[in-house]
């Protein structure tokens, strides 16, 4: 199960991280949103991994630490907030600078063709 | 209980309090009240972080303990001198960022009063607590005040600044979490006196995982502190955000600091085995080609803001190479530094604002502009804000760099230390100086408009500029003050496992 969980977690922190390497607000929101699920998944196991164990003393044979789920439930309503503030903010700079390049510039840094990123992007 | 024995929670409380306050009807809309109930708050805050200190250097460091919960379980507040010392100077500062911000900065939305408590609230509470959890908490809260402080007003700058400030700050909260997921998993314990005590006795499955996420907590805190490959956000997010935040945005680097501090130097310090010294073979190159960056930077600079956030990166150069040293002595001088970089970075900061609005389009960029309308008042200012920065007797800077050079005397790398650090009193003296004759000596024509500083304003940074020599006068306690915080840091570990008796 160990294996099988951490793979999960790597495979969503690569695309977390690969998302959040992209030049557009949009798909950086996006790379963070998915790293805070690897986050919360990989808090979740700091406290070891138990089968069949209730998180109260007394309840069953096995019991699970509580703290990581505590801390897990924390981490997920911050970064609510952050992502809804993040997703504001970008749409805010797209109205603003005119484009949803990270740096504000109306370069494209990726391979989508020019035509439709024209129609979205610039605005002047 | 009584009162005082619940003061420690105070810093963290009263601004939370009168944020929400703020907000409601009666004060909500009403800038002239907002106004008075804020600067009652912070005046308050001055008050209880003097007790504070008072109380730490009384009884020594005091533990508080959230809802009465056990000790390594609940969360822990604590009340050392190098706490209270970063209160104060919060307390300080605060209230000179918002006596300028009340002359008219904090009209521009209507949520800067209560942005402004929520970030003291994070600040402080960044200080006082004793949870690696518990800090990134109060590190969300102070960030995501400051994200909206940062656009307040608006401006296609500060919303690209923000964009750029705001994306890294969520990507360093998630390494955060990371980092405190290995901590927890290797030590099973979020408490920070707990961790201490425990990093000794890491079984030897459990070191590379404490290894791992030390390293990732140090990346997060570098991010806060400009560490160098992480500070190319620090110079346009200062710049160009309002004057008044950008006063108050001289803690934020110090936080990161800070942080360090209560992490690698007492956590993973001396006492640590096989995990001491973690982050310090890292430390010693970034530290001072973050020193480098931070003087070649001051040289480029264009506008007087951005030549203030760029000696924000030379002092948080200086500030990592003291924590490289982790000596107690280095501490200590780092500490004074601290407070001096701190009081006058964010003076520069306000008068630099000054001159932005009287000169009208020329701003504060270095060209032959009009004259600002109070060359005598403002130049002074200037001049004795520059003196201090640069490092020049009589003003506290000269102490800061002194100190600094005394406790690296002895290293064997005293002579990588010395020659950035000096370079980087050279560097500010050239470009203060190009600044101040461009400024106030290249000028043609009448001046823009009759502009006077409103009162608040110059008593902002008068009160900021004071503080440079009464740190030269009171030079001898304040650094027994700053040796006895060291110390304590140093100690921690030892002094709370006695204090708490935490049992392993």
């Amino acid at each position: 199960m160990e294996t099988l969980y951490a793979i999960c977690v790597g495979a969503i922190t690569t695309g977390g991280v690969f998302l959040v390497m992209r030049g557009y607000t949009f798909a950086v929101v996006l790379g963070l949103t998915l790293l805070s699920y690897a986050v919360n998944l990989f808090l979740f196991a700091s406290g070891r991994l138990v089968i069949n164990g209730a998180a109260i003393l007394g309840e069953s044979e096995q019991y699970a630490d509580p703290l990581p789920q505590a801390l897990v439930l924390t981490a997920i309503v911050i970064g609510f907030a952050m992502t809804a503030f993040a997703l504001i903010l970008a749409l805010r700079a797209r109205s603003d600078l005119g484009n949803d390049q990270v740096d504000g510039k109306t370069e494209i840094h990726d391979e989508l063709p020019q035509k439709v990123r024209r129609q979205g992007g610039d605005d002047k | 209980m009584t009162l005082m024995d619940h003061l420690i929670f105070f810093p963290v409380l009263l601004p939370l309090l009168a944020g929400i306050l703020l907000m409601l009807p009666p004060l909500h809309g009403d800038l002239a009240r907002q106004r008075v109930l804020a600067v009652a708050v912070n005046a308050s805050l001055l008050l209880v972080a003097l007790v504070l200190l008072g109380q730490s250097l009384t009884h020594g460091p005091q533990m508080y303990m959230m809802g009465n919960w056990q000790a390594p379980f609940g969360i822990a507040l604590v009340n050392d001198t190098l706490a209270a010392v970063m209160l104060v100077l919060t307390a300080i500062l605060a209230i000179a960022a918002h006596l300028y911000a009340c002359a008219g900065d904090d009209s521009k939305g209507p949520f800067f009063q209560p942005l402004f408590m929520f970030q003291l609230m994070g600040v402080n509470g960044a200080f006082l607590t004793n949870d690696v959890f518990n800090l990134f908490v109060f590190f969300e809260i102070l960030l995501i005040a400051s994200y909206s402080l940062l656009i307040h007003g608006g401006g296609k700058q500060r919303t690209q600044a923000a964009v750029h400030y705001v994306l890294l700050n969520l990507a360093g909260s998630a390494m955060f979490l990371f980092g405190l997921g290995m901590i927890y998993a290797s030590f099973g314990t979020l408490n920070m006196a707990d961790m201490a005590y425990k990093v000794a006795h890491l079984s030897d499955e459990n070191i590379e995982l404490a290894k791992s996420g030390g390293l990732l907590l140090l990346v997060v805190f570098g991010l806060k502190a400009a560490l160098l490959p992480m500070h190319f956000w620090l110079p346009r997010t200062y710049a160009y955000t309002s004057t008044p935040v950008a006063a108050l945005f001289a803690i934020m680097t110090k936080v990161g600091i800070y942080s360090i501090w209560r992490v690698h130097t007492a956590i993973y310090g001396d006492h640590a085995g096989e995990l001491s010294g973690l982050a310090i073979n890292w430390l010693w190159p970034l530290a001072l080609m973050t020193l480098v960056a931070g003087i070649v930077a001051v040289l480029a600079s264009q506008t007087l803001k951005m030549l203030a956030a760029n000696l924000v990166i030379v002092s948080a150069g200086t500030l990592l190479v003291t924590i490289a040293l982790n000596t107690p002595e280095a501490t200590a001088a780092g500490l004074y530094y601290l407070i001096h970089s701190t009081l006058l970075s964010a003076a520069l900061f306000l008068i630099a604002g000054l001159i932005q609005e009287q000169r009208a389009q020329a701003q504060d960029r270095f060209v032959k502009g009009r004259p600002v309308s109070q060359p005598m008042m403002i130049g002074s200012f200037f001049f004795i804000a520059a003196l201090g920065l640069i490092g020049m007797p009589p003003f506290s800077g000269f102490i800061g760099k002194i100190l600094i050079l005394q406790a690296s005397s002895s290293v064997l790398e005293a002579s990588w230390i010395w020659a950035p650090l000096l370079l980087s009193g050279l560097t500010a003296m050239l470009m203060l100086s190009r600044a101040g004759s461009t400024l106030f000596w290249r000028a043609a024509g009448q001046p823009a408009q009759e502009t006077r500083a409103n009162p608040l304003q110059v008593s902002a940074i008068v009160i900021l500029l004071a503080c440079s020599p009464l740190m030269v006068i009171f030079a001898g306690p304040l650094s027994d003050l700053t040796v006895i915080a060291a110390q304590q840091l140093h100690k921690l570990p030892q002094a709370i496992v006695v204090a708490t008796e935490v049992t392993p």
